[in-house]
């Protein structure tokens, strides 16, 4: 019987985007697409902020809150004022590589909001009184964070992952930010907040070439590298037992594992990324389709690939209930097993492809998104020509390549494992399984 | 700084049709990029629920993406992914939304997945079974196992309304989600997903001729069933205030909710953007009223929020509609600070007004919030559905910014009047968790 499903047909192209680049007398590589649609434009400036100092994490959350409560002759209020009144918004946001001002403005104000971002940039005031609002304010949200059991599962893992390395530290302890003063935001900022390793992605319905001019003119005052830092390679995790962390009374159990992966740039990284959607990276993946749509066990189990400056990682997250966490492991570790040792299929294959490629596009198809995707490609030095390009490289990989990639990476015997729950109830059930290490 | 009267406007090219079943069609061709987004949304939420079944209409959200007519089960994600496509559903108070996003090469594909479950979800015991126990670890993911997890939206429309209707838990109890059959559901299906109690959006990469063929095609035969006439759900404003308190053991520090109910969002929608203005002024960003005078000057709280609609969207919802105050605080004993500090602020607006630039600037911000969802061919797929189902309008979409620019400073005054003390329902959340 013939299917009812209508065919797919002849894909259209999408249009070609206008991309222009610059790298300014700073140092600041520029880059500016334009893309129409709403009247909107979108900005992230991304500057490198990998640091291996013990006081790193909570100054630089701190300074992510703080950056603008004051510029220039605006207090808090007035930098918030101006921004509104433009019908925009600027944000801050930080983690172990980089710190990202993101921004969007009505396209007809986008002069006005660099003025106010290059007054940002080169004069922050820090006020005493905002810093000390923001460092309680800092320590109850990490508060909050740890009373939820993906965080603390996260936070389990990457220390096993990464040991005592600064991508495991990522999450500021509260007595770092209670330490944490003005004078050394201020300190952190002159030295670390500079143009020379930094890029500002903008999209929008705008003239490149104009908007280029008008970057190039308002931060002319932005200039200045930031201090060396050295920072050690990332360790290769190692296989270690199953780590239980007990949170007594939980419903569900948050399991997080994980190992090294390939970066974007690595060949056989489309071949990764392919085998990664077929084992639980999309809805319709062997992972999802046995605990979630056969067995019932969670909401949603995902795999992903992240990428980071120093490494990549193949990361597995999933919530349980709690009397079914030893059955979920077994079938996560059977389903590993399987797509390690065994082929997968071509159907498989052809349909994670078309769903790389097509997600792909639809990702990228929003100012908001291109931006954003630019800006973290931007890290890996590469641009919107990774993004067209990389179609043709999800098409040539074949199915053996996938069950390569599979074997190498999926294999239970390297992951490493993590599960915050209640011990009482499923450290016995997971021992029954393999060697089990409790955190108390 | 743009004045209010020229604020840009969002631009659509759309057209509307109404098939012989009674389903209404909107067509939004934009041919900027090869994407096309495609929304059903069904005339019902969780306010329709049966008496003892709290949480149906969510169960049986998911219950219809379990195969249909001409497809097995597993089979619709299946198609919708590997046309390298995105889908999900979601559950509102006043309906409930199934979409995708796909490459404009999948449009009839996506069209024939949404009318095949239109024309026959597989409803079975095995299905039932299974996205009962997904359910349950949804439940247990967003709201047993986390702090704070579904505060307010669980916890307040219990005080502050009356009706079953209004004030039930729509992510629904255990119990009641654990006795719902296979009967239930389709008896469901029959009264509330009939082709004439929906609305269909198909925006993007589209030529509207073709695809009202397809539509024609693959919804035009589902058989006419009545809609079903939906009952007025109104509760008048409170006259006395509520309070209550509400547990969380995961919850490291307290938390309030404080809900006022509000007039019609659509029998009244100028006075409706009125408030969704005053709740901008209230609490959206670090020149707003409440964040100046809770976080920045008092340090009573570490955030605050204000917003119209159960989910905070304010033109998600018919009547009754709500306006929700929140805010965490670290320390248990400041609440009363807490809303006295609130009541003035409120206050200020209704007897002083507002400052100089302080509506223009709120404005220009809102009007570019609009803008930037309306950039992502899914949210207008969506937002169309929605003005359209409820303000039988998609066209005021469009028309939001003048209308908001129409806003006066005393429509904004008068928002504030309404929030009195004693109007407000209060539910303190009472932290449990370790520090």
């Amino acid at each position: 019987m013939s299917s009812p499903v209508p065919a797919l047909t002849r894909p259209r192209k999408a249009r070609k985007l206008t991309v222009v680049e610059r790298v300014l007398d700073s140092g600041l590589r520029v880059v500016v697409v334009r893309k129409p649609g709403v009247p909107l434009a979108e900005l992230r400036l991304r500057v490198p902020f990998l640091s291996a100092r013990p006081t790193h994490p909570a100054r630089a959350a701190l300074l992510s809150d703080t950056m603008l409560t004051g510029a220039g002759s605006l207090d808090r209020a007035g930098v918030a004022s101006a921004v509104q009144a433009l019908g925009g918004e600027l944000s801050i946001g930080v983690d172990a590589d980089r710190l990202v001002i993101g921004g969007n403005v009505l396209a007809t104000n986008l002069g006005s909001l660099l003025g106010l971002l290059a007054t940002v940039l080169t004069e922050p005031t820090y006020p005493q009184a905002e810093v000390t609002t923001e460092r309680e304010r800092l320590v109850e949200r990490l508060t909050i964070a740890r009373s939820r059991p993906g965080v603390v599962a996260s936070e389990a893992l990457g220390h096993r992952m990464w040991g005592a390395h600064p991508y495991a530290l990522d999450l500021p302890q509260p007595e770092a930010v209670q330490a944490s003063t003005a004078a050394q935001l201020r300190a952190m900022h002159a030295g670390m907040v500079r143009p020379s390793d930094s890029v500002l992605i903008i999209v929008g319905d705008i003239s490149a070439a104009r908007v280029l001019d008008q970057v190039e003119r308002v931060l002319a005052q932005w200039t200045g590298h930031p201090a060396a830092s050295r920072v050690p390679a990332l360790p290769d995790p190692g296989p270690a037992p199953t780590l239980v962390i007990d949170r007594p009374g939980s419903v569900q159990s948050s399991i997080r594992i994980g190992r090294g992966a390939l970066s974007r740039s690595d060949p056989r990284y489309p071949a990764l990324q392919l085998a990664n959607l077929v084992f639980g990276g999309y809805f319709s993946s062997r992972w999802t389709e046995n605990i979630r749509e056969d067995k019932g066990y969670t909401y949603g189990p995902h795999s992903r690939v992240e990428h980071q400056v120093l490494g990549s990682s193949l990361l597995f997250d999933v919530e349980v209930a709690t009397e079914v966490t030893a059955p979920a492991m077994l079938e996560t570790r059977y389903e590993l097993g399987k797509i390690a040792s065994l082929p997968v299929t071509e159907a498989e294959v052809e349909a994670v492809r078309q769903y790389a490629i097509g997600t792909l596009a639809l990702s990228t198809a929003t100012q908001a998104g291109l931006a954003s995707t630019l800006a973290a490609l931007s890290a890996f030095g590469l641009g919107l020509e990774w993004i067209t390009e990389h179609p043709a490289r999800l098409s040539a990989v074949s199915v053996d390549d996938v069950s390569a990639a599979a074997a190498e990476f999926f294999a239970p015997s390297r992951l490493v494992e993590v599960v915050v729950g209640d011990a009482a109830a499923i450290s016995a059930p997971l021992a029954a399984l393999g060697p089990v290490a409790t955190d108390a | 700084m743009p004045r209010a009267s020229t604020l840009p406007a969002p631009v659509f090219d759309l057209t509307h049709h109404t098939l012989g079943n009674g389903l209404r069609v909107l067509l939004a061709p934009d041919r900027s990029a090869p994407v096309v987004g495609v929304a059903v949304l069904y005339d019902v939420g969780m306010r329709s629920e049966p008496l003892g079944r709290t949480g149906f209409a969510h169960l049986f959200e998911h219950l219809m993406f379990q195969g249909s007519a001409n497809l097995d089960k597993l089979e619709h994600f299946r198609y919708v992914q590997a046309s390298g496509g995105v889908f999900n559903g979601s559950t509102h108070v006043d309906y409930t939304d199934y979409h995708e996003l796909m490459p404009s090469n999948a449009l009839e594909r996506a069209l024939f997945l949404e009318a095949d479950r239109m024309l026959s979800p597989r409803i079975t015991a095995e299905n039932l079974a299974n996205q009962l126990e997904v359910v349950k670890n949804e439940i247990r993911v967003n709201v047993m196992n986390r702090p704070y997890g579904g505060f307010p939206w669980l916890v307040l429309p219990a005080l502050l309304f009356d009706s079953f209707a209004n004030s039930h838990n729509g992510y629904g109890d255990f119990a009641d989600l654990e006795s719902a059959t296979v009967d239930d559901a389709r008896d469901f299906f029959a009264r509330y997903y009939a082709p004439a109690n929906a609305v269909l959006a198909v925006a993007g990469d589209l030529d509207v001729d073709e695809t009202l063929g397809f539509v024609e095609t693959h919804f035009g035969a589902i058989r006419t069933r009545r809609a079903p006439k939906r009952p007025s759900f109104a509760e008048p404003a409170l006259t006395a205030e509520r309070r209550t308190t509400h547990p969380d053991m995961h919850a490291p520090i307290p938390a309030v909710a404080i809900g006022y109910r509000v007039p019609d969002p659509v029998g009244s929608l100028d006075t409706h953007l009125a408030g969704v203005l005053l709740a901008e002024v209230l609490s959206d960003g670090d020149a707003s009223r409440l964040q100046r005078r809770l976080v920045h000057r008092d340090g009573l709280v570490t955030d605050v929020a204000a917003y119209l609609g159960e989910f905070g969207d304010p033109f998600d919802e018919r009547d009754p509609s709500a306006m929700t105050i929140t805010a965490h605080y670290p320390d248990a004993a400041s609440l009363e600070a807490i809303l006295r500090a609130v009541d003035e602020e409120i206050a200020a607006i209704a007897e002083d007004g507002l400052a100089a630039g302080e509506l223009d600037r709120v404005r220009t911000r809102l009007v570019s919030v609009l803008l930037r969802e309306l950039d992502s061919v899914m949210s207008r797929t969506l937002d169309l559905a929605k003005f359209e189902l409820i303000f039988g309008r998609a066209e005021l979409i469009a028309e939001l910014p003048a209308r908001f620019a129409a806003v006066t400073e005393d429509a904004i005054r008068a928002a504030a009047a309404q929030l009195r003390p004693d109007r407000r329902a209060v539910v303190e959340l009472i932290a449990g968790g370790a520090r």
